[in-house]
């Protein structure tokens, strides 16, 4: 228990960072924490109200860790309203007539959507755009409305602000149309200028949403049953509609404050200092709902500077004084996909300012920076369809920008853009207020290296992610002065990474390792490069890892196609297509593993290993092996390893699609696929996932209408669940989609990098891997599928043609004076009715000890 | 650790059964010894038992250079070792196992008439 009470009046994204500022700075416990919500969920994440329809449910959208509100000192009360505050009790009455006390009350009752009173604004049909359930609302009548009128619903959006865009959007994902109706000259009055309005309206009636702007709306007529049914404007004009959506402005709800007779600003919004107290010291003011002095008493309807505030006032209550500074309006949205960017001075008010601006109408792109009348020092700027240059401009206000500025609007790559050094107290990460100084100090003084770790302890870029490229760059400079190595080079053989070596071999034709090193590297080569240019020529030519001067540089697994265990014997894969075996199959491997004394598991990926085998008995286990049909099952190799499946609908009650055959043929088509790190499949007869398919590199799951195909997915040391790529695809569908991915991770991922961090760190992400693949949106897909032929047709299996050639065999012999002759350090002992390798104390007992040998 | 042995002369194979970077186990009165033929032609013998996972598997790892200096790595635990002197270039962070030095014994070889000839001369 605390010995203070704090109570929240609002249960929004602010009110939700304040209690988690406080709870991770209250180290003591002094305060408990009261929130009083009104709407029925937990706080969600409303600037990602659009993203509803992507997502399973408003669960999805949750701020934060549900951790917070099942900690004791917090307590939280949804479909609650708060009614009024007593000052003199320190009291806030609930609805239900409950009075609770306060020793210090926080105001994060945010800002209501506010439309215009015409007439016919009740109507059925008219909603406003703001909470959760207003969307929800929206979607349903969408749907009723569509199963009636049998064409595309009609949808109109009052408002082209920030929110008005988002608003067409929703509706162009309910299967609306949209047309946006803005009263100003312009789209996004607030954010862009005239030219760039027009920039942005050409980008979004590309996309299928009309707009039409300096038309004020008069009157919403209904229809014969009542409900909205035509739009009336101000130049007499009409619009038939079947949905309308307000999104005409929002306003402070500060009528709690207000009441309670605390000062409210002129466009509303409570009156509160430099440090979110109101008059009456007992009560604080965060968020839209607050109208600070550095804002100049304005309410400002941005997530950031709420964010600021909500800390500044949690640290002051612990007793750290801290001053909000005023917002930073700075603001980068995605709407209907088109980037809209604007910071500082974007509008070029300062006396003097010079404007540099690009338009191009092909790309339907607008950008302008504002200088200072030398054009030395950077005052603001703009970006419409393209803001890639946000990010590094943003934080360099009122500095010197090195070089021609125009560099930052041209088409990149058409003028070199010089290299930024942003001052220590540039902000970098404006959702939590993180500097670039701040950065530096934990990568110098704290000693974090790593961009993930950077994140936790910074919480740079941990919201909305729009500053992580600018994060890492911080990182890599600042280990760069450090003289830590962040090249990309391979090791000290190669400069090149991965990547760029697989192009360069590729391009050169080269195909013997000795050849690869003279002409791109330095020295021998090593552990690191050897297997890496094994894999790639591999990858490339799909030869036998053994041909020509391969065996030499694979690592040894590769080398023997077996893999190496402990006391440097080898375990047995044979490969066991989706997991289906015959009995007379499991036999062999059975008399094989009792023959040879090899301990028998079975695999995580429904295949059987034996381990214990020498070196020299390799040839002799796969001879009985291949014999009896079986091939290698790459238990080894940086390539497929397993296809897993459930049994699917041949047999169970419940699956949709015959997922063991599926999983048979994704084997046999990726069998012996070398890529830069194993490759994992998972097959599914239905939406259960017994096969755990979305734990795996790429997975496939069945659906009444044929096969979701997951992508990305990771088991091991950091677990990722895959994303989707294709949905209720036919089969053929599916093995192209899976055919273009691999190949493409295969091309482009660095050494030993996993299909999941790959996929992260691919420029644009999934979505950018969706259009090469499905789009074809880099013209390479008949490149990649010619690949895939290529491997397809030169497959063989690598154990058979061992066996068949007898200089190779010649390498699985114990000692070259000795052939046959077992390891004579080898020792077991017996457990559970099976061998394992002797401990250190055990061997001692059976052979002596270790050491003695080497020591004469 | 040092006691004096009787030097002795053994060959093991013939020079043209080397492959060049993939090395071979040989076993010279009861020692496994590890002898690797480079691509420049040298050939190099050292001990065989890797001490930081007290398995004899060096001769099964991947030959290299750490600047000028040619290296063997252990296909185990990846610890990069000279095969001029048997030094331990790479820890990976590891401590060798009990009982064991870091670094490699390395043993005269030479090449005689076509055979490959490990001297045995009690260094260890």
């Amino acid at each position: 228990m605390g010995t203070e009470k704090i109570v929240v009046v609002g249960a929004g994204m602010v009110a939700q960072r304040f209690v988690q500022s406080l709870r991770t700075s209250d180290a003591e416990g002094r305060f408990d924490v009261e929130v009083i919500g009104e709407e029925a969920y937990a706080p969600y994440d409303r600037v990602a109200l659009t993203s509803f329809f992507s997502k399973a449910g408003p669960e999805d959208l949750l701020l934060g860790d549900q951790a917070l509100w099942d900690d004791p000192a917090v307590t939280l009360r949804r479909d609650t309203r708060a009614v009024a505050i007593d000052r003199d009790a320190a009291t806030v009455t609930l609805a239900d007539g409950e009075a609770l006390a306060y020793d210090h009350l926080v105001m994060a009752t945010g800002s209501s959507a506010w439309a215009p009173p015409l007439p016919g604004i009740d109507l059925p049909g008219v909603f406003m755009y703001r909470t959760l359930d207003d969307v929800a609302r929206m979607r349903d009548w969408v749907r009723s409305r569509q199963a009636i009128v049998g064409r595309p619903v009609r949808g109109a959006v009052i408002g082209g602000g920030l929110l008005g865009l988002e608003a067409a959007g929703a509706l162009q994902s309910m299967g609306a149309t949209a047309t946006v109706v803005e009263f100003a000259d312009r789209l996004m009055a607030l954010q862009v200028d005239k030219s760039g309005g027009e920039a942005l309206k050409g980008l979004i009636e590309r996309l299928g949403v009309k707009v039409r702007t300096s038309l004020a709306t008069t009157e919403v007529v209904a229809d014969a049953e009542g409900r909205a049914g035509t739009l009336r404007f101000s130049d007499g004009s009409e619009q038939l509609v079947d949905i309308v959506v307000f999104a005409t402005g929002i306003r402070p709800r500060d009528e709690l404050g207000r009441e309670a007779g605390l000062a409210v600003a002129e466009r509303g919004g409570i009156v509160v200092d430099d440090a979110c107290r109101t008059a009456d010291p007992r009560i604080s003011a965060i968020g839209e709902c607050a109208a600070a002095a550095a804002d100049g008493h304005v309410s400002i309807g941005l997530i950031a500077p709420g964010n600021t505030m909500a800390d500044v006032t949690a640290h002051r209550l612990l007793g750290r004084e801290e001053a909000y500074l005023g917002a930073d309006t700075a603001t980068k949205l995605k709407l209907l996909g088109v980037d809209v960017a604007s910071f500082g001075d974007a509008f070029a008010a300062t006396p003097g300012a010079l404007e540099v601006v690009y338009s191009d109408p092909f790309s339907g792109s607008y950008k302008k920076l504002v200088m200072t009348d030398d054009a030395s020092t950077l005052l603001g700027g703009m970006f419409v369809g393209d803001a890639s240059a946000f990010a590094q401009l943003r934080p360099m206000v009122g500095a010197a920008l090195p070089g021609d500025p125009s560099s930052w609007i041209l088409p990149e790559g058409a003028a070199a853009r010089p290299e930024l050094e942003l001052p220590d107290e540039a902000t970098v990460c404006s959702c939590n207020n993180v500097t670039a100084g701040s950065i530096r100090h934990a990568v110098n003084e704290d000693g974090v290296h790593d961009l993930g770790e950077l994140k936790s302890c910074t919480t740079a870029g941990t919201a909305c992610g729009s500053c992580l490229p600018l994060v890492k760059k911080i990182l890599t400079t600042e280990l760069g002065k450090a003289g830590i190595e962040v090249s990309q080079a391979l090791c000290e053989h190669f400069e090149m990474s991965r990547t760029q070596l697989f192009s360069a071999i590729q391009v050169a034709g080269l195909t013997t390792f000795s050849d690869i090193i003279e002409r791109f590297g330095t020295g021998h080569g090593c552990d690191i490069c050897k297997p890496t240019v094994g894999s790639i020529l591999a990858s490339i030519y799909n030869g036998h890892v053994l041909a020509e001067d391969r065996a030499a540089l694979q690592d040894t697994n590769d080398r023997v196609m077996a893999n190496m265990q402990k006391d440097g014997t080898y375990s047995v894969v044979p490969r066991i297509p989706g997991g289906e075996i015959t009995p007379d199959k499991l036999m062999v491997i059975a008399e094989v593993a009792k023959d040879f004394g090899l301990y028998t598991k079975i695999t995580g990926g429904q295949r059987i290993d034996l381990f214990g085998a020498r070196l020299e008995q390799l040839p002799h286990i796969w001879q009985r092996l291949v014999d009896a049909g079986m091939e290698s099952g790459h238990a080894y190799g940086k390539s497929l390893r397993t296809v897993k499946s459930c049994v699917g609908s041949t047999w169970c009650r419940y699956g949709v699609q015959d997922s063991v055959g599926m999983a048979i043929r994704l084997e046999e088509r990726y069998r012996g696929l070398r890529s830069p790190h194993k490759i994992k499949v998972g097959v599914s007869g239905c939406a259960r996932e017994c096969a755990e398919a979305r734990g795996k590199d790429v997975g496939v799951i069945a659906t009444e209408k044929g096969w979701n195909v997951y992508v990305g997915g990771n088991g091991g040391f950091s677990p990722v669940h895959a994303q989707l790529l294709v949905e209720d695809a036919d089969e053929d569908t599916v093995i192209r989609a899976i055919d273009r991915y691999l190949m493409l991770y295969i091309r482009t991922a660095d050494r030993l990098q996993r299909t999941a961090p790959w996929q992260a760190e691919y420029e644009g992400g999934l979505d950018a891997i969706r259009e090469v693949i499905l789009e074809d949106s880099l013209g390479i897909c008949a490149d990649l599928d010619a690949h895939m032929l290529h491997h397809l047709d030169t497959y063989e299996d690598e154990w058979k043609a061992v066996l068949d050639d007898p200089e190779r065999l010649k390498q699985f012999t114990s000692f070259v004076n000795a052939p046959e002759t077992a390891d004579p350090s080898l020792a077991y002992v017996e457990e559970r009715g099976q061998r394992r390798p002797a401990t250190p104390a055990e061997r001692v007992a059976l052979v002596g000890s270790a050491s003695l040998e080497e020591t004469r | 650790m040092t006691t004096l042995a009787p030097a002795s002369a053994v060959a093991v194979c013939a020079y043209d059964d080397l492959t060049p970077d993939l090395g071979v186990a040989a076993l010279v009165e009861g020692i496994q010894v590890a002898v690797f033929r480079l691509d420049d032609g040298s050939v190099h013998a050292v001990q065989n038992l890797d001490p930081f996972s007290d398995a004899h598997v060096m001769s099964r790892g991947i030959t290299g250079s750490r600047g000028e200096v040619p290296t063997i790595a252990s296909p185990i635990y990846k610890q990069v070792f000279s095969l001029l002197t048997g030094q331990c270039l790479v820890t990976m962070d590891k401590a060798p196992q009990a009982g064991h030095a870091a670094d490699l014994a390395v043993y005269p070889v030479s090449v005689d008439n076509g055979q490959v000839i490990i001297h045995l001369v009690g260094t260890a």
